[in-house]
């Protein structure tokens, strides 16, 4: 056999080093995510726990009342501060992204697009301190007071409206690939039935990019979730649960770049807080990725 | 009859006869040319459509034939760079007028696709889908049935109506995007190599479709098989390839021959038809 092997060249006792090197160097690469991820988890849970034995977890989750100085740690007001921006961003990004995402997928012929996408895209490569000073020089002062005088210069409308602004080029982008690559095919067999391009875009194409359009959105609104120095430097420093729109609020990131700022020494009781914040956070957007497939599951019209 | 002071260049003997019977034309094309940028597809093709006959297209590739047939529902509209010149009239208007909205057209003039096109939907709301378009939505669900036992598709879905549609077999789909495209009662169905897709059990079942259809609509279908246009059409048109890079002129799609099915597989004029039908070339 050894000879007919030599003389053919089909058998080998090298197993190509450089071809398993390749195999492994790029197993390393994978794991390196969910290893970061599994040290960020334990980062957190760590000081997380020790936070809980000093406080009721029941007094954290379930309070309204977030003053750290006289050992209140009601995180809802906090939580309250998040939601509230992340809902007005979706409702700012949401439509707007949607919007700007069928008109580059459907209508703008190429020449156009190829001017706006860049220009979207420089919007989401701006700090957002830009998005907060915009906010306080801009959005505050020339918009809100035009339309009620009273808004306080801290406010979370102008913060939820920069957010939405900053996470708008994700969510577009997104989409508009989703829709892209909706087969023409779908897009023929519409308008072979007399469809104008309206309903082409809102009825074919846009329910069979659905589950690309609901990650783009989730996408955004957990970037949204995290965002920190836009909404810290527009929205202000005040916990509490605020309808008016012209109030200040504070949210979970800012208040933990507030603390980790330096008011809080190593092993205090604040500076616990800051990683059962950054755990709760970090549920929250869990959560959101599961109901976000669960949605996605039940109602994507698959292509 | 308009056709007879504007008759096409290449009106077979057969089809003098035709006219001579009082068939009406659905359509009347009159020296199309149609092109995408600096491409020529089709060059100065003449030729009427005529009402409740199988019209079929054949030819090799690139002669142009599904590029003609998308002159009809102005569906070139949608490619960039698309231009068609000549004249189509469609029951004496002009398709391609100015004040004509293709979107009117392709509510009259009904097209089944090469591959099967099934909206991402239920069955039932593929079917409605064009009612919807149409405003036909008063006895929606006797509407949606009646499409779809016109394709003789009912019997094999009635008990799965709100099923995917992607959940239906290849031949089903296909008859799934015919009851689509009957729902709305267009007047002519365009069919572009609609078995191309399919096996034969399926094309047999599509075939048998279109004779019954044959009494109610005018069907213009393009097709590559030969045998399928012998079995189903009462005209076909012939496509071939002209000019090439030798002749210094870029190919184009022309149309050699339009007769009687029956004349262009049994004794067709033209030489180049002869060779093709026989299989000498394309």
């Amino acid at each position: 056999m050894q000879a007919t092997a030599t003389r053919t060249g089909l058998r080998s006792q090298r197993k190509r080093p450089v071809q398993r090197l390749v195999r492994v160097a790029l197993f390393l690469c994978a794991g390196l995510s969910v290893m970061v991820t599994g040290g960020i988890i334990y980062a957190l849970a760590a000081d997380t726990i020790s936070f809980f034995k000093d406080v009721e977890p029941a007094s954290f989750f379930l309070s309204a009342d977030w003053a750290p100085q006289s050992g209140d740690f009601g995180v809802l007001e906090l939580v309250f501060g998040t939601a509230i921006i992340s809902l007005g961003a979706m409702l700012v990004a949401g439509p707007l992204g949607v919007a700007t995402a069928i008109y580059l997928s459907e209508y703008a012929n190429p020449r156009v697009r190829k001017v706006i996408k860049p220009i979207l895209e420089v919007l989401a490569g701006v700090p957002t301190v830009v998005f907060g000073y915009f906010a306080l020089n801009f959005v505050t002062p020339s918009l809100l007071r035009a339309v009620y005088p009273g808004c306080g210069i801290f406010n979370w409308a102008s913060a939820a409206i920069v957010v939405g602004l900053f996470i708008l080029p994700t969510v577009a982008s997104l989409s508009e690939d989703a829709m892209r690559s909706v087969p023409t095919s779908l897009r023929h067999g519409a308008y072979g039935l007399g469809a104008s391009k309206l309903r082409v875009s809102a009825r074919v194409v846009a329910p069979a990019a659905l589950s690309g359009i609901v990650a783009a959105i989730i996408l955004g609104m957990s970037r949204a979730v995290g965002e920190t120095m836009a909404v810290a430097i527009a929205a202000g420093a005040t916990p509490q649960i605020a309808v008016n729109p012209c109030e200040s609020i504070q949210t979970m990131t800012a208040y933990i770049v507030q603390v980790a700022g330096g008011e809080a020494s190593t092993g205090s009781i604040q500076y616990g807080s800051i990683f059962a914040l950054g755990s709760t956070l970090f549920l929250i957007t869990l959560a959101l990725n599961y109901v976000s497939i669960r949605f996605v599951k039940r109602f994507r019209e698959a292509y | 009859m308009n056709v007879m002071t504007q008759r096409p260049n290449v009106l077979a003997p057969d089809l003098e006869d035709l006219v001579n019977e009082h068939e009406t034309s659905v359509f009347e094309v009159r020296d199309l040319t149609a092109s995408y940028g600096a491409t020529p597809a089709i060059e100065n093709v003449s030729l009427d459509i005529f009402d409740k006959k199988i019209t079929a297209v054949i030819g090799p590739s690139g002669c142009g034939k599904s590029t003609f047939i998308r002159c009809f529902n102005r569906m070139n509209d949608l490619v960039a760079g698309a231009h068609v010149g000549g004249k189509i009239f469609y029951r004496g208007e002009d398709l391609y007028a100015e004040d004509v909205d293709a979107v009117e057209v392709r509510r009259r003039i009904g097209m089944v696709f090469q591959q099967p096109n099934p909206f991402p939907k239920s069955i039932y709301d593929n079917v409605a889908f064009g009612l919807r378009v149409n405003r036909m939505t008063d006895h929606l669900d006797d509407r949606v049935e009646k499409a779809l036992q016109d394709a003789a598709l009912w019997d094999e879905v009635k008990r799965k109506i709100k099923d995917p549609a992607s959940a239906l077999s290849g031949g089903q789909q296909q008859r799934l995007c015919i009851a689509r495209a009957l729902a709305t009662n267009p007047d002519v169905l365009l069919m572009d190599e609609p078995c191309s897709a399919l096996d034969p059990i399926a094309t047999t079942k599509i075939e048998d479709l279109m004779h019954e259809l044959k009494a109610d609509y005018t069907i213009v279908i393009v097709t590559h098989n030969m045998q399928q246009a012998a079995r189903v059409s009462d005209l076909t048109a012939f496509f071939s390839v002209e000019g090439s890079a030798e002749t210094d002129r870029s190919p184009r799609g022309v149309l050699v021959e339009y007769d009687t099915t029956e004349q262009i597989f049994t004794a067709p004029n033209d030489r180049r038809t002869e060779d093709y039908i026989t299989g000498r070339f394309g």
